[in-house]
This record gives C-alpha cells, sequence and structure tokens, in this order.
C-alpha cells in the first residue's frame, strides 16, 4: 500500500488526518505492524530544540529620506553585513556586539525583535549621487521592517557528535563546559525526535518542504552548508519570517569562553506514503547511535572515546573505561517534544499542508577540510634540540650551572628514564637562594605540574597553552613523556616576527 | 543543614572545626574551604538535627554563621530545560522529572558555581 501527498494533504483540509508525533509513532508501530501504522498514520511530526550557530536574518529596513546606501550597519552595537543593495543588510546570530562583548549578539538582537522590543539601526555610508546620505539612526521594532526573513545556512544537523574531555584542564565550547579528565559528556540533539534522524534517506526531506521555524511555517531551503550525508550527517537550510515567529522557541545564548549562539526550534512534518517512511519515523533513542569524542585534543580529527546511543545518553550516566560518567544535553528535549506537538496541532486543524521536496537531496555528497595551501608549522619545526636539563636528584647548585651554561631559564628535570617530571627556572633558583630551608635538591624546588607540548602538535595551540597558563616555555615530550624537546616564547616571537607570516 | 562559616584569623590559628567537633561530637563534613592570610571562609554540612548545637559552638568560638537556604536560584522565565547544567554539577543539584522539566534540590548546592557559567542562558545565579 502507498498513500499519495494529494491524499494526506486532502485529509488535512477535511480535519481528519490522523497526526502523531515522532515520539508516539515507534509504539504505534509496534502494536499495529507497519502495514496497520501506514494504514493508520498520516504524517509524522519531528522536532528539536538546540544551539544552532548558523543562523541568522536577512533584513530590509525601508528607504529613508534622503535615502543611504548603506555601508557599515550595525544593529544594537552588533554588526550586520551589508555588503547587499542599499537598504538590505544579514545578520548572523553569532556576531558579537561591539560594546557588551559576548554577553550581547546577533541572536540577542534577533531574540529582541521577536519579543516587540526596539532595536537601534545605525549607519554609515560613503554617500553617492543616488544615496546621498553618510549617516543614519533610529529606533525599530520588528513590524516596521518590510522584510524580516530568517535564513539559517545550517541547522537541524542529522546527528551530531557527544563530546568529552581527557585533558587535565576544564575547556569552554559550543559544547559547554567539558569537566577534565573525562568528567562529564555532553551531548545536542533530541534523538527519537530528530527531524533528520526520522529520515535518514532524505525522501521526504527536501527543497521547498514546509516546516515548523522557531514557532512560525518556515521552509527548507535545501541543503545546508557543512552537509555531509554521505558520512549520515546531513544539514539544512532554513528560511522563514520573522513577524509569526515566537521567543519561545528562538532564545539567544553565550556559552562562557566562546561566544554568542542562538537556540532554536525546529520541526519537519513527514508525511507517511509508504513502509519504508513508517520503518524510518518507528526510530527510537537505542537505534541512534552516535561518538563521544575527545575535546581535550585541540584538532580538527578529533579521537573517538566510545560510540553511544541516545538512550543510553539520555539516561544521565554512560561508562566510560569502567567508570561512570555523567552526560547531560545541550539542547532542551522538553522544547523539541514542543516544537512536535505545535507542529502536530496546526496540521490536525488544518492550517498547514505538507508538499514533497521539489529538488531532493544529493546523498552521495560528501564535506571536505580546508583545502590549505600555507603550510601550519608544528612544534618540532620551531622546538630546540639541544636543551639543557637535569635529573630530579641533582642539587640545586648543578642546576644554576645547567641553566647559566645553556643561556636558558628553563630546566625541565627529568626521571631516570628520562620522563619529564618537573620544571626549574631562574625564579625558582632565585627563591632557593634567599629561603635555603627549602631544601638542597631540583626535585625540592621544581614546579611538578608542567604543562607539557607534542613534537606534531600545531604552533598555535602551543602559544595558546603559554598564554593561558602565564608560562614562557614549554618541555615537548613523546607520547610517554620523555623529552624531546623545548618550546620556548622566544621561539615563537620570532616566528610571528616573519618566518612564515602568519 | 548547610552553614557558611566565616572566621577572622587574625589571633585565631586554632584548629576551629576539629575543636568543634571534638566538643560537640557532632561529625562535620567541609564541603568547601577557602583560607586566606586574615580570613577564612568554609562551608559546612551537618545533620539537621545538630545544626543548633554546631552554631552556636561555632558562634562561641568567634566565627560568624550564617545558615545556606536556596542558594542557588534559576530564573525560569531564561531557563530552556536544556540540561548544560546537570553532569556540571558535582553535587547532583539538576535533575529532570518525567516532562524532561529541569528540577533543583538547592540545599544540595555547595556554591561552586560551576552551573553558573556552564548556563548558556544565564538562567542561574549564586545567593550568596
Amino acid at each position: 500500500m502507498k498513500k499519495s501527498i494529494d491524499l494526506i494533504n486532502a485529509r488535512i483540509r477535511e480535519g481528519t488526518a490522523r497526526v502523531v508525533t515522532a515520539e508516539e509513532m515507534p509504539d504505534i508501530v509496534s502494536e499495529l505492524g507497519a502495514e496497520g501504522a501506514l494504514k493508520e498514520v498520516d504524517v509524522v511530526t519531528t522536532g528539536t530544540f538546540g544551539a544552532m550557530c548558523s543562523s541568522g536574518a536577512f533584513f530590509n529596513f525601508g528607504h529613508s529620506d534622503p535615502p543611504i546606501r548603506m555601508g557599515k550597519t550595525w544593529l544594537n552595537d552588533v554588526e550586520a553585513h551589508s555588503g547587499l543593495a542599499a537598504v538590505d543588510a544579514y545578520l548572523g546570530a553569532t556576531q558579537e556586539s561591539e560594546t557588551q562583548g559576548d554577553a550581547y549578539g546577533g541572536a540577542h538582537v534577533l531574540e529582541d525583535l521577536v519579543s516587540g522590543k526596539s532595536v537601534e539601526l545605525r549607519a554609515t555610508s560613503k554617500g553617492t549621487d543616488c544615496y546621498p546620505r553618510r549617516s543614519i539612526t533610529t529606533e525599530l521594532l520588528l513590524e516596521d521592517l518590510n522584510q524580516a526573513t530568517m535564513c539559517n545556512p545550517r541547522n537541524a544537523y542529522q546527528c551530531y557528535d557527544a563530546a568529552t574531555n581527557t585533558s587535565d584542564r576544564t575547556l569552554h565550547t559550543y559544547m559547554g563546559t567539558l569537566l577534565p579528565e573525562t568528567g562529564n559528556v555532553s551531548f545536542s540533539g533530541a534523538g527519537t525526535l530528530s527531524p533528520l534522524a526520522n529520515d535518514p534517506k532524505y525522501r521526504v526531506t527536501g527543497n521547498g518542504v514546509p516546516i515548523f521555524l522557531c514557532g512560525g511555517q518556515g521552509m527548507i531551503v535545501g541543503p545546508g552548508t557543512q552537509t555531509n550525508p554521505a558520512g549520515g550527517f546531513a544539514t539544512l537550510m532554513t528560511t522563514g519570517d520573522m513577524k509569526t515567529m515566537s521567543p519561545d522557541y528562538l532564545r539567544a545564548a553565550t556559552f562562557h569562553g566562546y561566544g554568542v549562539s542562538m537556540f532554536l526550534g525546529l520541526g519537519v512534518p513527514i508525511p507517511v506514503l509508504d513502509i519504508d517512511i513508517v520503518k524510518s519515523t518507528a526510530v527510537r533513542d537505542e537505534d541512534i547511535t552516535t561518538s563521544i569524542v575527545d575535546y581535550g585534543v585541540p584538532s580538527n580529527k578529533r579521537p573517538l572515546i566510545r560510540k553511544v546511543n541516545y538512550a543510553e545518553l539520555r539516561s544521565g550516566r554512560i561508562e566510560i573505561n569502567g567508570e561512570e560518567v555523567k552526560t547531560s544535553s545541550m539542547s532542551s528535549y522538553r522544547k523539541a517534544r514542543m516544537v512536535a506537538e505545535d507542529l502536530k496541532g496546526w496540521i490536525e486543524s488544518s492550517r498547514m499542508e505538507l508538499a514533497l521536496p521539489t529538488r531532493r537531496f544529493d546523498p552521495t555528497v560528501r564535506v571536505h577540510p580546508m583545502h590549505q595551501t600555507v603550510h601550519t608549522p608544528r612544534v618540532c619545526e620551531i622546538m630546540h634540540q639541544n636543551m639543557p636539563y637535569i635529573s630530579e636528584n641533582e642539587e640545586i647548585k648543578i642546576a644554576a650551572k645547567n641553566l647559566l651554561k645553556g643561556e636558558t631559564n628553563h630546566l625541565p628535570v627529568l626521571d631516570s628514564e628520562n620522563r619529564v617530571v618537573g620544571i626549574v627556572t631562574t625564579y625558582d633558583i632565585s627563591k632557593s637562594v634567599i629561603r635555603p630551608d627549602a631544601g638542597k635538591l631540583v626535585r625540592d624546588i621544581m614546579t611538578r605540574k608542567v604543562i607539557t607540548a607534542t613534537p606534531d602538535e600545531a604552533i598555535d595551540t602551543a602559544a595558546r597553552k603559554l598564554e593561558k597558563n602565564n608560562i614562557s616555555a614549554l618541555p615537548v615530550v613523546d607520547e610517554s613523556g620523555r623529552l624531546v624537546g623545548l618550546l620556548s616564547a622566544i621561539d615563537l616571537g620570532k616566528l610571528f616576527g616573519g618566518r612564515w607570516k602568519i | 543543614m548547610k552553614f557558611m562559616v566565616k572566621f577572622s584569623r587574625r589571633g585565631m590559628r586554632r584548629p576551629l572545626i576539629a575543636e568543634t567537633v571534638l566538643k560537640t561530637g557532632v561529625l562535620i563534613s567541609v564541603e568547601r574551604a577557602h583560607i586566606d592570610s586574615m580570613t577564612g571562609e568554609l562551608l559546612i554540612d551537618v545533620p539537621d538535627k545538630d545544626a543548633k548545637i554546631i552554631s552556636s559552638a561555632l558562634t562561641e568560638a568567634g566565627a560568624e554563621v550564617r545558615a545556606l537556604e536556596r542558594s542557588i536560584v534559576r530564573d525560569e522565565e531564561e531557563c530552556v530545560d536544556c540540561g548544560a547544567c546537570v553532569s556540571v554539577c558535582p553535587q547532583d543539584v539538576f535533575s529532570f522529572d518525567d516532562e524532561w522539566r529541569l528540577q533543583m534540590e538547592a540545599e544540595k548546592c555547595v556554591l561552586c558555581g560551576k552551573c553558573v557559567i556552564a548556563c548558556p542562558h544565564n538562567a542561574l545565579k549564586l545567593r550568596e
């Protein structure tokens, strides 16, 4: 048996369509079987509510008198891109305020507009014969704008890696606070309710399909940026009229140490046309797996810690290497449910009809990393390899001699197997002269918590370690912690001075 | 029950908590401590039934004692029930109910402030 979209839309118009949420569907399929569910259910509604940085809106402000061709544009001190026609601009959600930093950004402007608050538009221009005005400042409400068209380049990831952190310091990321030593796991996505998880072959999710976007009726423009359907990570580009949106489903956010983002609610209605769609919408949290990856490694290729499914993630605790680790979500399951329920309500009350894609997604598309034409320098290329070092059992006097001989301020301290166990600086030696009772040996005065680098680490991450810890050198160690070099701030200074022209 | 105990270290280098435990026989868990050269601040947890005894013993010893109630406050308008706070809390203050609404057991809070930083919606505040 098959059902046509026309039949489903006719039922929607009559008010007789059977609409269920993607959370209700699995049990219906279990109870009635796939054929039974196909007969019974016409539409399955999905929903998700989470941080989607790649969001923003196009505005048309209307023409002023005398007219202006806006060159630089700010909304509440957040810069919008106006390299477009005279009074058009695009405001990105993550753009930060020039006066308030990450406490206020593009997402906050969007939320304020949707909440009915007035926003200050400020723009400057070079002035032309047809657009003589050089600057403008005005207060605007959403209703004052000709258009406020949300257009989000990348929303609703089909699947998203969960995050943990094996490093020894707390990380503040767009996946939230990640505690050191695998202290927690943070995940995103609505599992069983997730739009693309219910249509993983993009049968009915494609260009031109009507959706729920931030409380209003929006549409899928096409595949999102960075979409990777061949890898199971498709994304959606979406659009919608901000004048129909609600602050219940559009919330500005600030991730500490990362910056501004926007939480938004998005739901795709899935017409139940055939058995395959019944089966794909019967997906449960248990069936949806993702990877937990290590954000402690500052590389684009983050190591996989383990595979996990959404039922495990949502239980609040999972096991990693025999230890229990707490999990928590970056996206709201309660709000995702509300999205799916609201969308269900619209369709049941004939307020929204469905449409098939005007063009389907190409499932073979794959995402590629950046093509880099300029070599990224690694630590091993600029570190010193013939640096002085010392054993932890030597006398402080010998350490002082080694420092002088090596004309350096940093002396890595090694154990009997050449592993770095500490560091001694000229400062430590000076202190020991003033306070001789601290001890006579290097191990009595050395700093034991040593921040190290690895030879193949990018120098940018090494530089960040120096800056974060307010130190001026990093011992470079191999996989087993043995000393292979020393990277000093002076070497980095030389590098930034021009050798690689970064 | 939790108390915030502040004491001056001027002329007071005695083991305040140890003395109080010995004197009262009540076991005190120190959940957070911050000791400067001149002042000290402790967050302690004691059984509810012994709260009065401990409070007066510490006050007698010269400390300033303040009961801690509803130490973490949530702005329900701002909160979207995402749960970013859940796994960073060392005390399991946060959890979800059956409707995936965020629940708080504020009495467990030790004012570490991790959740305040972790909340993307600025919905949590410490009330010190």
